[in-house]
């Protein structure tokens, strides 16, 4: 549908946009919103989206599809008193103790009360007083912040397929949290973090672990031992003015030398390895036709998807750990002896950008003897907010190379942190030889992109192999569903529990909204460094044949785990 | 029996008239929930053993060729004059006995029952004159009953009586001589505008509904009726089950739907039963279910509870409740007759437009179209309740103005009070409190639009001079406010406010910024809600600003209750001439504010006093009083 609307008086063209908003907005008006994601169901609960018609009526614009010739007023003077209104409701019941609160500065109802000039309440205040759910690994969800937009709930429940969060009670009371009163930590949440990444308040936050970063920082018993994963670099810098996509890894090294870490090591690496390890391990099953279709294991949220949801695939899950807990093994193997000599412990920090890997870090079959593979996981979030407190100016800061021997990364290996990723890595090593350089790139092209569905089929001597790629726990659980009842079949499946992959992860930077282009910039980011790379494809990458010859020799199957 | 055409239902039909033709006397005693409470089921079997012992009570199953001259007692559903009942009523004579008690059946049956004489004593007076037939008595005068035509005439648990009393006719004549095009038409022309609130006109819907591709589609009945104080579509449900099953048999005709929901609230057991009766019977016979009269036409007709909340009579909400979801509206478009039930094509309907649908069919557009205003044809149904002489169920025509309704019908307000408002739809559905100069507005669907009302489900509460109108404000909002869904930010925190500030004033601490503050939220939840509740909700407060600013400001600026009914307000005196001093007052105070000397005046301490009012109650001097 397209046509003219008149907003604000000017003439404003439309061609196929969903709804009202979305002409507002694309004419450059920032209209407001809390409960609008393009990616999500619409909920129309937080109503800031109202606009005045040319005939008095006031209408919510995310509901409503442009129509041509459509007048509308975003900010006359009634619909501004009831925006303001509806915002000094909100706020006399909210939690207002904004310095104490994580979003502080990057919280819409604030960001919102100063831009509506909100100085003083009419109303008294009245928050309930709800229990702060902190018994996640991986966030916490504090209610007496929660502005009950629904997004969460939304996300949770369409994108994810988990539905861990719901609405409880009614009118004045209602709250959103798990299902019969339980903690969050004894649902099916698989940690993924999405719920925070779409939350308008501080109510949703990452479980901030900064504090032991710095106490391990500056613990001189202890050598800290940082590694970074792929989706990390082209995400952090937003936190600083910088564009999504733009890539900042020598920066994020600098940084973390200079807040003391001893050596700075690349999880491309480890991705290498896991690429290595899972085409054999695949290409093994494939010739004995065992448990087929083999599903991809790096990402843990999907993991714990299919425990809680399809006990019965966890079988034909990858026995290979994920490039972080791969790191975390090596790097204990490497160190072992180190540690013996100097008297030091080597605490492992990984930065992800995912809020599921501080609960993968501490799933059992990653602990031996009491000694964790990995000892802290920080969030790129958390790493921003390090930065911040140390006092660093991003901007200025020199650009610094990865520490060796473990700081080098095939291509391959830096686009884990995308959807389709994992599968082009594992292409590139078992089509190597096997295919010209142009069928590649067709191949290539089909598992790379945000269709919720990708399929590729390959032929390695002389037999089919069928991939898919998918992204979003929705919908990997239909895919589940169609593969069960025999509609589709492959040999090969990549799961991300995100929508985009790690580059969306539960940990990165919140933009105000997001949407489709940030993922899709993020990702370009990660492409781009995979066009410069020297190395392609992860077997090339002759530290990670090293590895393999030597700190792991004999010992490649520590690189395994039985979910 | 198994009626498989509808020749075969014409000629059951007939043997069902003859065969009650021979019932020489039919005792009805009302079924309804009101009654019901008042004992009227212990009347009933009284009267049944009554006519037992005497030998010739007649058959309920009714299908007897040789019954001569029997005896029939019936529980009928709700005759509408609730607060006179239990009721019963004797036909042929039409005599209609009020507040019967068990120890009155004995009379009942000697006289009347036996000898045709009535018992005046149980008899509706008025101003010495009796009134014996019910049809006499001015509460039914100025009625005509359509949709209650059968309640309180008819056994609701048996489906031959609805046959017998032309039930299915409509089903019947619409299957085997239309087409679904035909059915949608001829719902428009009539006029027939939806009963449940905004009056949409049911046909366009109907033709809408039929116009989708989806080849599933549902025909819903909204009975969830939530108002305080309304019962209209509860005695439908509970006195004529079958016209809803058959009006919505019809819709599912007309729109290709093939299955049917009823959603009925938890808090009416005894409607839920008699339409689970209906249906079993329904099915039994063929009225229900597969190739109905041999149409090739489906219908199956399912029964959905709701569990108590108020907002799930908002249709998407509704819809929501039976696929198990929470019951939250959500945004529309779509519309229901778009994406509804299970996200298919709906006609959601509620009772009483369903009971409107076989009368349309069988009397005709031109019938239907003499009753009610050139806009809104046909009837309504109203729960009249309040400061008004007769409460209960009533039926008039559209166009019918408050006037009449409240004076003739409900014979005016009770105790020699003045009339003070009348607040019509329902604490959501529209309503507004009218003032004097509205009472010759007539009840139609634009009319009341025009004066900012809405008929709304049809709730009428009367109030006089006594009712403070800021408390019935705080009233419908505690009640709305309870009853929010908590979706949108207005609404769930918007309607908390009000009632904040509401609560603040009748409590004595209001201001007149307060006021300011008061209109400023409504207007903010009534422009931006996201559904009818939460759009409706400021309606009470909006009103009764508009047309009772004087007693709001007499709140917070005199600190006066005008009506003298908000405690914060009022305080207690003892009068110094009148007291002898006797001290039962202070004995009688809980909370010891009241001090003094024997045979000398008392005084109450103002700030000790809790305002209970057990020293007005206790001086036998009438010394003290509320100022």
């Amino acid at each position: 549908m397209s046509g003219t609307m008149i907003i604000d008086g000017r003439k404003i063209p439309f061609t196929g946009q969903k709804n009202i908003l979305s002409v507002i907005r694309d004419s450059g008006i920032d209209l407001p919103t809390f409960c609008y994601h393009s990616e999500l169901s619409i909920y129309g609960a937080c109503r800031m989206c109202s606009v005045e018609t040319s005939r008095g009526e006031i209408i919510a614009t995310c509901s409503e599809k442009p129509r041509d010739g459509l007048e509308i007023y975003t900010n006359s003077p009634r619909i501004r008193k009831y925006r303001k209104m509806i915002l000094e409701l909100l706020l006399s019941s909210h939690d207002k103790d904004c310095t104490a609160c994580e979003r502080t500065g990057k919280c819409q109802l604030q960001t919102l009360a100063k831009r509506y000039g909100l100085s003083n309440n009419r109303f008294t205040q009245s928050v309930q007083e709800h229990e702060i759910d902190s018994s996640s690994p991986s966030i916490i969800r504090n209610p007496n912040k929660c502005i009950k937009c629904g997004d969460c709930v939304m996300v949770c429940e369409e994108i994810q397929g988990v539905g861990a969060l719901g609405f409880v009670d009614r009118g004045s009371e209602v709250i959103i949290k798990p299902a019969f009163n339980k903690k969050l930590a004894e649902t099916n949440c698989v940690n993924c973090g999405q719920c925070r990444i779409v939350c308008p308040t501080g109510a949703i936050i990452i479980k901030n672990e900064t504090e032991k970063a710095w106490n391990a920082l500056y613990d001189k018993s202890k050598r800290v031992i940082v590694q970074i994963a792929p989706a990390v670099r082209v995400a952090l810098g937003e936190e600083f003015g910088k564009k999504p996509g733009e890539v900042s890894t020598g920066k994020i090294v600098a940084v973390l030398k200079k807040l003391g870490a001893e050596e700075v090591y690349d999880t491309t690496l480890s991705a290498d390895l896991t690429v290595i390890e899972e085409s054999n391990e695949f290409l093994e099953r494939y010739s004995k036709g065992e448990n087929l279709p083999l599903f991809t294991s790096c990402c843990p949220g999907w993991v714990k998807f299919a425990e809680n949801k399809y006990p019965e695939i966890v079988k034909n899950i990858s026995s290979c750990k994920s490039p972080q807990q791969m790191f975390g093994t090596v790097l204990r193997e490497f160190y072992r002896e180190k540690d013996l000599e100097d008297g030091r412990d080597t605490f492992i920090i990984s930065v992800m950008p995912c809020t599921a890997k501080k609960a993968e870090a501490s799933r059992p079959e990653f602990i031996h003897e009491g000694e964790k593979e990995i000892d802290l996981v920080i969030t790129t979030q958390e790493l921003a907010l390090m930065i911040e407190e140390i006092g660093i100016n991003f901007d200025e800061i020199e650009e610094e190379a990865m520490d060796m021997p473990f700081g080098i990364g095939s291509g391959a290996g830096v686009i884990f942190g995308t959807t389709g990723g994992v599968t082009e890595a594992v292409l590139r090593k078992i089509l190597k030889n096997k295919y010209g350089k142009d069928d590649c790139e067709i191949i290539f092209n089909s598992v790379r992109g945000l269709d919720s569905v990708k399929e590729a089929s390959v032929n390695v001597d002389g037999s089919e192999i069928r991939i898919a790629v998918v992204h979003g726990l929705k919908n990997a659980d239909m895919l589940i569903k169609q593969i069960k009842s025999g509609e589709r079949q492959y040999d090969l499946i990549e799961v991300m529990a995100c929508t985009g992959g790690c580059v969306a992860g539960g940990g990165q930077p919140t933009p105000k909204y997001i949407t489709r282009e940030t993922r899709l910039q993020r990702a370009k980011g990660l492409y781009n460094i995979d066009k410069t790379s020297q190395i392609k494809s992860s077997d090339d990458n002759y530290i990670a044949r090293n590895i393999f010859e030597d700190v792991m020799k004999d010992k490649r199957h520590l690189l395994h785990v039985h979910h | 029996m198994f009626i498989n055409t509808c020749s075969e239902l014409s000629s059951y039909a007939k043997i069902i008239e003859n065969s009650l033709e021979k019932q020489k006397i039919k005792i009805l005693v009302c079924g309804g929930t009101g009654c019901v409470a008042g004992g009227s089921l212990d009347i009933y079997d009284e009267l049944a053993r009554l006519v037992e012992e005497n030998g010739n009570l007649a058959d309920v199953s009714l299908l007897k060729e040789d019954e001569s001259e029997v005896i029939s007692v019936k529980k009928s559903g709700c005759h509408g004059f609730c607060e006179a009942g239990p009721l019963v009523r004797i036909e042929p004579y039409n005599y209609l006995y009020l507040k019967v008690k068990l120890s009155d059946c004995l009379d009942i049956f000697n006289n009347t029952v036996l000898n045709g004489v009535p018992v005046e004593r149980l008899m509706y007076h008025s101003n010495g004159t009796v009134f014996k037939k019910q049809e006499e008595i001015p509460f039914y005068q100025k009625q005509t009953r359509l949709v209650l035509e059968n309640c309180g005439h008819m056994d609701a648990e048996h489906i031959q009586e609805c046959i017998g009393r032309g039930g299915y006719k409509a089903l019947s004549k619409v299957l085997s001589t239309m087409d679904p095009k035909d059915v949608c038409k001829i719902i428009q022309d009539s006029g027939l505008r939806g009963r449940g609130g905004g009056g949409y006109p049911t046909g366009k819907k109907w033709g809408q509904v039929l116009a989708q591709q989806n080849p599933v589609k549902y025909v819903v009945c909204n009975g969830d009726e939530g108002d305080p104080g309304a019962f209209m579509d509860r005695s439908i449900m509970e006195g004529d089950p079958h016209k809803i099953i058959e009006g919505m048999a019809i819709a599912g005709y007309a729109t290709g739907a093939h299955t049917g929901y009823i959603y009925v609230r938890a808090e009416y057991p005894l409607a839920v039963e008699r339409l689970r009766i209906a249906i079993s019977q329904a099915e039994e016979i063929g009225l229900l279910g597969e190739n109905i009269l041999d149409s090739g036409f489906d219908f199956k007709l399912h029964i959905n509870k709701g569990a108590g909340a108020f907002v799930c009579g908002e249709g998407s909400a509704l819809t929501a409740s039976i696929e198990g979801e929470r019951g939250m509206p959500r945004v529309k478009p779509p519309r229901t007759v778009e994406q509804g039930l299970f996200n298919c094509p709906t006609v959601l309907n509620n009772v009483e437009t369903f009971a409107n649908v076989p009368y349309i069919i069988n009397a005709g557009i031109d019938e239907y179209k003499k009753l009610g205003t050139k806009d809104s044809p046909g009837t309504k149904a109203f729960a009249l309740t309040g400061n008004v002489v007769n409460t209960g169920l009533i039926e008039v025509p559209m166009g019918t103005t408050i006037r009449e309704v409240i004076f003739d019908i409900g014979g005016g307000i009770p105790d020699g009070k003045k009339f003070k408002a009348v607040q019509i739809g329902g604490p959501s559905g529209g309503c507004l409190t009218f003032v004097e100069k509205h009472l010759d507005l007539p009840l139609s669907f634009d009319s009341l639009k025009k004066v900012g009302a809405m008929i709304g489900s049809g709730g009428m509460v009367v109030m006089n001079e006594d009712t403070c109108m800021v408390e019935v404000a705080r009233f419908f909002m505690s009640f709305t406010q309870r009853e929010s869904c908590g979706k949108c930010i207005p609404c769930r925190e918007g309607t908390k406010r009000m009632l904040e500030i509401l609560e603040k004033i009748v409590a004595g601490n209001g201001t007149v910024e307060d006021l300011d503050l008061l209109k400023e939220i409504a207007e903010t939840v009534k422009n931006t809600a996201l559904c009818g509740l939460g759009k409706t909700a400021a309606n009470p407060v909006l009103s009764t600003l508009e047309h009772f600013y004087d007693e709001y400001l007499a709140h917070v600026v005199d600190k006066v209750c005008p009506a003298k009914q908000c405690k914060g307000l009022m305080s207690y005196e003892i009068d110094e001439q009148l007291c002898r001093g006797c001290s039962k007052c202070a004995r009688n105070c809980p909370v010891n504010a009241i001090s003094g000397k024997i045979k000398e005046p008392f005084v109450i301490d103002k700030i000790k006093c809790i305002k209970c009012g057990a020293c007005i109650e206790s001086c036998t001097f009438h010394a003290i009083r509320e100022v």
